[in-house]
């Protein structure tokens, strides 16, 4: 009686876990608008980024120093360590209009703005 | 100094937090000394390697390896404190009561500790290797000399034990009868906060785009940069924009373990059963 009881809920999770893994699934590749920059001297160039608002981005980062850094912001939910000479690619949720900050979290005033509009 | 000293401190605060919890966990098992030395020893090197082949580990997987990298090991530390809570909620109480004696619970008992070995490692390596990538950047970047870096990495270093001793002095404090609950507790919501910050790997790379949107900002009161906003991070998950996702997942985290941990905990009623016949 007991061992059913415990196989009920168990199944209960494993198909809530599943149902929860299946919505994870990525959803087809939508029109994603690519930026580009690049770190020089511990400076983000162009400090500033423009891209449209509601659509995904794709932030190309180009590291032109020997020093790794850390691409890093709270508000656009990213921290990736793009190494001395590197390149890394970032995929950003389609954002309300704003501006968005980022920075080298290993030179913390090293900075710059994603612009939506 | 200050800022590398400032930059390691924050680095080792989640893994000095981690280490502190699993020493009060673990008090009292037979040697547990050697284990978490194991998975700290086993961290610092995971996060020489990582430091080391970072640009390999970036190139991997069409550009998202550092991302599944990271949603993995995360995801492995939870199952591994998820499965530790239940283990301990079947078969606690014997251990506790039977430890020193027998040598089948003593087994049992390393069992456990090498899970939380794994999460100690997860936490080391995870810490570890922005540490070294960082120090490394500043020795290139030319902002402070050798010494000062190193100075600042001791210290940095000395602080994050600092942050493990009082950990583990605080919870032992708790009265016995207590500490149990409240460390199973802790494990569990330290769980639920390692499981969403593994979804936000996962959506940076792509692999989840589900629910991506941010649920709500609590920036303005606490940041989950600052000192307090650092270890509530660690601690119960603390993230001042998470995504839905990540709200989501936490809740999944929390109500598969407290089920479990409940469910498969023996019952009165079990023990009942057990003594009448």
């Amino acid at each position: 009686m007991k061992q059913s009881s415990i196989n009920k809920y168990s199944l209960a999770i494993a198909v809530l876990t599943l149902a929860s893994f299946s919505s994870m699934l990525p959803a087809g590749a939508e029109d994603s608008v690519t930026v580009n920059i690049s770190l020089k001297d511990h400076r983000f160039q162009p400090a500033e980024l423009h891209a449209p608002a509601n659509k995904p981005i794709m932030i190309i980062v180009k590291n032109l120093d020997p020093a790794p850094a850390e691409f890093e912001s709270n508000m656009l939910r990213v921290e990736k360590v793009v190494t001395g000479g590197g390149t890394i690619t970032l995929r950003i949720r389609p954002l309300e209009p704003g501006r968005y900050r980022f920075f080298d979290d290993f030179h913390q005033e090293t900075q710059g703005y994603l612009v939506v509009q | 100094m200050i800022g590398a000293l400032i930059i390691v401190f924050r680095e080792v605060i989640e893994a000095g937090l981690i280490v502190g919890i699993v020493l009060a966990v673990t008090t009292g098992i037979v040697r547990r000394g050697r284990w978490i030395a194991a998975g700290i020893a086993a961290g610092v090197a995971g996060a020489t390697l990582v430091a080391v082949f970072a640009n390999a580990l970036s190139d991997a997987l069409a550009g998202i390896g550092q991302e599944v990298f990271n949603a993995s090991i995360l995801a492995l530390a939870v199952v591994m404190l998820s499965w530790h809570n239940i283990w301990m909620a079947r078969h606690g109480r014997e251990l506790a009561a039977h430890t020193k004696e027998i040598g089948e619970a003593v087994a049992a008992g390393s069992r456990s500790l090498a899970a939380l070995a794994v999460v100690v490692g997860v936490a080391v390596l995870r810490e570890g290797s922005e540490i070294v990538l960082f120090l490394y950047s500043l020795t290139l970047s030319g902002g402070a000399s050798m010494w000062e870096l190193l100075a600042g990495g001791v210290v940095g270093l000395l602080l994050g034990c600092a942050v493990s001793a009082l950990t583990f002095f605080g919870l032992v404090k708790i009265p016995a009868r207590y500490l149990f609950g409240v460390t199973t507790t802790l494990i569990t919501f330290l769980a639920a906060g390692l499981a969403a910050q593994s979804v936000v790997f996962l959506q940076q790379g792509g692999l989840v785009t589900a629910l991506n949107r941010t649920v709500w900002d609590t920036s303005y009161i606490l940041r989950d940069s600052s000192l307090i906003g650092r270890v509530l991070h660690t601690l119960v998950g603390y993230t001042d924009q998470p995504s839905g996702m990540q709200a989501v997942v936490y809740a999944i985290t929390l109500l598969i373990i407290f089920s479990l941990t409940r469910l498969l905990a023996p019952t009165k009623r079990g023990q009942r059963s057990v003594a009448v016949a």
